[in-house]
C-alpha cells in the first residue's frame, strides 16, 4: 500500500469513529437523564460528525477519486467502514453511554495529542482543533465517572457493568496497522501502541478515584473485531441516500 | 375584596397600561401569576416535547451537512426549554413540580407536536410552519409584560427565525428535487399547513383567557389577528416553492388585503387537545419512560453533590 492509500484509510479510521460516535450520541436526544445532558449529549453529538466531516471530507482528497464527505458515510457498506468497535456499542444505558464516551475521550485527547505534530501541516492542523473539543468531552465524562462510581450503589453497579462490558472493545484501540508502517516512521501519524501506556494510567486514576475497579483484560480482546450493530445502524443512517440515489438534498 | 387589594390591583394595572415589566420580586395578582407559570410553563413544556418529532429524524438526515442543522436546531430547543422553565421558576415554582404537572396531564403542551413526522421534508414543514407560527407569536410577546418572560422572548426569537429560514432551505431541496423529493415536499405541507393554523388556538371569540391576557398585557396580539399575520406571510413562500396550500377556499382579498381561508377544522383540534391526536400517547409515554429511566442518574449525581457539600463542611 503506498503512502497516500495508507493514509486514506488511516483518515477514515478516524472519521468512521467520529461519524458513528456522533450517530450513537444523537440517539440520546430527547432520551437524556436530565434536559442538560440531553442538550450536552446532543452537543457532543454535534462535535463529532463536524470532526467526521472534516476528516472524510480530507481522505476524500487524499483518495482524489471524486468522493465526498457524504459519498464516504452514505455510499459505503459496512465492511468499508474502519471505525473501532467500541464507538458501535448501543446506548444500553446511561452508564454506557458514559462509559463508551469516557474511554473514547482519554483516547482521542492522546490522540489528537500526537497528531497536533504530525508533520502533515493539514492533518496537524485539524488535530489541534478537535483536541479542544476531545478536552471538553473528557472533563465532562470524566466528572460523570465520578459522580456515578461515588452517587449511589445502584450507580456504582451500573457504572462497573457498563465498564466491564465496554473494556474488551478498548483493545482495538491500540493494535498498530501493518499498512501504516511507513506513516508512523515518517511522523505523519502516532504509533497506537505508544499510547497505551499512558491511556491506561489517566483511566485508571480517574477509575480509583471514583471508586471503580479497573476491568480486567484478557488476551481475546485482541481478536474482537466483529461486531453486529454496524449493519444495522448503517441502513437506518443511510435510507435516504441509497432509497433516492439521484435526490439532493 | 378589600379597599387595600383594590388599590394594590389598581396600582398594578396602572404600572402595566404604562409599559413597565413585573419582575420576580414584585407584588402581582394571584391570576397574573397563575396565567404566566401556566403559559410559560406550556411554552417550556412544547419546546421539550417538540424535540421527540424533529429527533424521529436525527439518525437518518440525508447528509452530514443536514445532520449537523437538525442537531442543532433541536439542541436549540431544549436550550429554549431549559430557558423557560427557568423563567418559571421565577414565579415561585420548580422544574420538578412543572415536570409533575406535565405528566399529570394537568400542563399543556402546543397539540401541533402531536402529528407525525413522516418523511424528510417534514423536518422542512415543522421549521418553515412550525417554527414560523411560533415565532409569528413570539415576535409580540417580546412585548409581554412579565419581565424575565418577555427577555427570554429576544433570544428564542432570533434563534426561531434562523430555524425557520433552515425549514425553508430544506422545503426549496425538496421542492425543486426529484419528483419524489416534491411529493413529500408537497405531502408535508398538506399535513402541517392546518395544524399550523391551530397552534394560534381557537378563535378570539371563543378564547377564554383571551381578555385578562390582553388587560395584563401577557399576551399583545389576538389568535386571530397573529394567525392571519402568519398565512399572509406564508401563502407566497408557499407560492414561490410552486406547492399547493390545501385549502381550496384560499384567496386573495383586495378590500382587507389579506388573505381569506376555509374555516379550520375545530373538532380535529379539540380532539388533538384533549388527548386523542396521532401522537398523544406516544409523546408522552416517551417523556415519562425517559424521566423516570433517568431516576437513578439524577439520584446519583444528588447523593454525590450532598456528599461533596458534607466533606467541604
Amino acid at each position: 500500500m503506498n503512502n497516500q492509500a495508507a493514509l486514506f484509510q488511516y483518515l477514515l479510521q478516524l472519521g468512521d469513529t467520529n461519524l458513528i460516535i456522533g450517530h450513537r450520541l444523537s440517539e440520546m436526544c430527547s432520551r437524556g437523564p436530565m434536559l442538560e445532558e440531553d442538550i450536552a449529549l446532543t452537543n457532543f453529538a454535534l462535535d463529532h460528525i463536524g470532526q467526521a466531516e472534516v476528516l472524510l471530507h480530507f481522505a476524500g482528497n487524499v483518495e482524489n477519486n471524486g468522493r465526498s464527505e457524504d459519498d464516504l458515510s452514505y455510499r459505503r457498506d459496512a465492511e468499508d467502514f474502519m471505525n473501532l468497535k467500541l464507538v458501535e456499542q448501543p446506548n444500553t444505558d446511561f452508564a454506557f453511554v458514559i462509559g463508551r464516551q469516557f474511554l473514547l475521550d482519554v483516547y482521542q485527547c492522546l490522540l489528537y495529542q500526537k497528531l497536533s505534530k504530525s508533520t502533515n501541516d493539514e492533518l496537524a492542523g485539524m488535530a489541534a482543533r478537535f483536541l479542544k473539543e476531545s478536552i471538553y468531552h473528557q472533563r465532562h465524562s470524566a466528572a460523570w465517572i465520578e459522580r456515578l462510581g461515588q452517587g449511589t450503589n445502584e450507580s456504582l453497579g451500573r457504572m462497573q457493568h457498563a465498564l466491564n462490558q465496554l473494556w474488551p472493545y478498548t483493545a482495538e484501540m491500540f493494535v498498530d496497522n501493518p499498512a501504516w508502517a511507513n506513516l508512523i516512521e515518517s511522523g505523519v501519524v502516532p504509533s497506537a501502541t505508544e499510547l497505551k501506556k499512558e491511556w491506561y494510567e489517566r483511566v485508571s486514576k480517574v477509575l480509583t478515584l471514583s471508586g471503580l475497579n479497573m476491568p480486567k483484560a484478557s488476551a481475546e480482546d485482541d481478536s474482537l473485531n466483529q461486531s453486529i450493530y454496524l449493519e444495522q445502524l448503517l441502513a437506518e443512517m443511510q435510507y435516504l441516500p441509497r432509497t433516492y440515489p439521484d435526490a439532493k438534498w | 375584596m378589600t379597599i387595600e387589594l383594590q388599590e394594590k390591583l389598581q396600582d398594578f394595572q396602572t404600572y402595566i397600561d404604562a409599559e413597565e415589566k413585573i419582575e420576580p420580586g414584585d407584588w402581582m395578582p394571584d391570576d397574573y401569576r397563575a396565567h404566566n407559570v401556566r403559559q410559560i410553563s406550556q411554552h417550556a413544556h412544547s419546546e421539550v416535547i417538540g424535540m421527540q418529532p424533529e429527533g424521529n429524524w436525527i439518525t437518518r438526515a440525508p447528509s452530514l451537512r443536514a445532520k449537523k442543522i437538525l442537531l442543532a436546531k433541536i439542541q436549540d430547543e431544549g436550550g429554549h426549554g431549559l430557558y423557560l422553565y427557568s423563567a418559571a421558576e421565577t414565579l415561585g415554582i420548580s422544574r420538578d413540580e412543572l415536570i409533575e404537572q406535565l405528566h399529570e396531564g394537568k400542563a399543556k403542551y402546543s397539540s401541533v407536536f402531536n402529528y407525525p413526522t413522516l418523511n424528510w421534508a417534514d423536518i422542512g414543514a415543522i421549521g418553515w410552519l412550525v417554527d414560523g407560527a411560533a415565532v409569528t407569536n413570539q415576535l409580540s410577546l417580546r412585548r409581554t409584560s412579565y419581565g424575565p418572560y418577555a427577555r427570554a422572548m429576544f433570544r428564542i426569537c432570533n434563534e426561531e427565525s434562523f430555524h425557520q429560514r433552515q425549514g425553508y432551505e430544506i422545503m426549496m431541496k425538496m421542492a425543486n428535487g426529484t419528483p419524489e423529493q416534491r411529493e413529500m415536499a408537497q405531502d408535508a405541507l398538506n399535513r402541517w399547513w392546518w395544524p399550523a393554523l391551530m397552534m394560534f388556538g381557537p378563535h378570539d371569540n371563543q378564547s377564554q383567557r383571551t381578555h385578562k391576557g390582553m388587560m395584563w398585557k401577557i399576551k399583545r396580539a389576538s389568535n386571530d389577528e397573529l394567525r392571519q399575520r402568519f398565512i399572509d406571510k406564508t401563502v407566497p413562500q408557499a407560492e414561490f416553492l410552486g406547492l399547493t396550500i390545501p385549502d381550496p377556499d384560499l384567496r386573495w382579498n383586495p378590500d382587507t388585503n389579506q388573505y381569506d381561508t376555509g374555516e379550520i377544522n375545530w373538532d380535529e383540534f379539540h380532539q388533538v387537545i384533549s388527548g386523542n391526536g396521532p401522537c398523544n400517547r406516544e409523546r408522552m409515554d416517551h417523556h415519562k419512560k425517559v424521566h423516570e429511566e433517568g431516576a437513578w442518574v439524577r439520584e446519583a449525581a444528588a447523593a454525590f453533590a450532598a456528599k461533596k457539600q458534607a466533606q467541604q463542611n
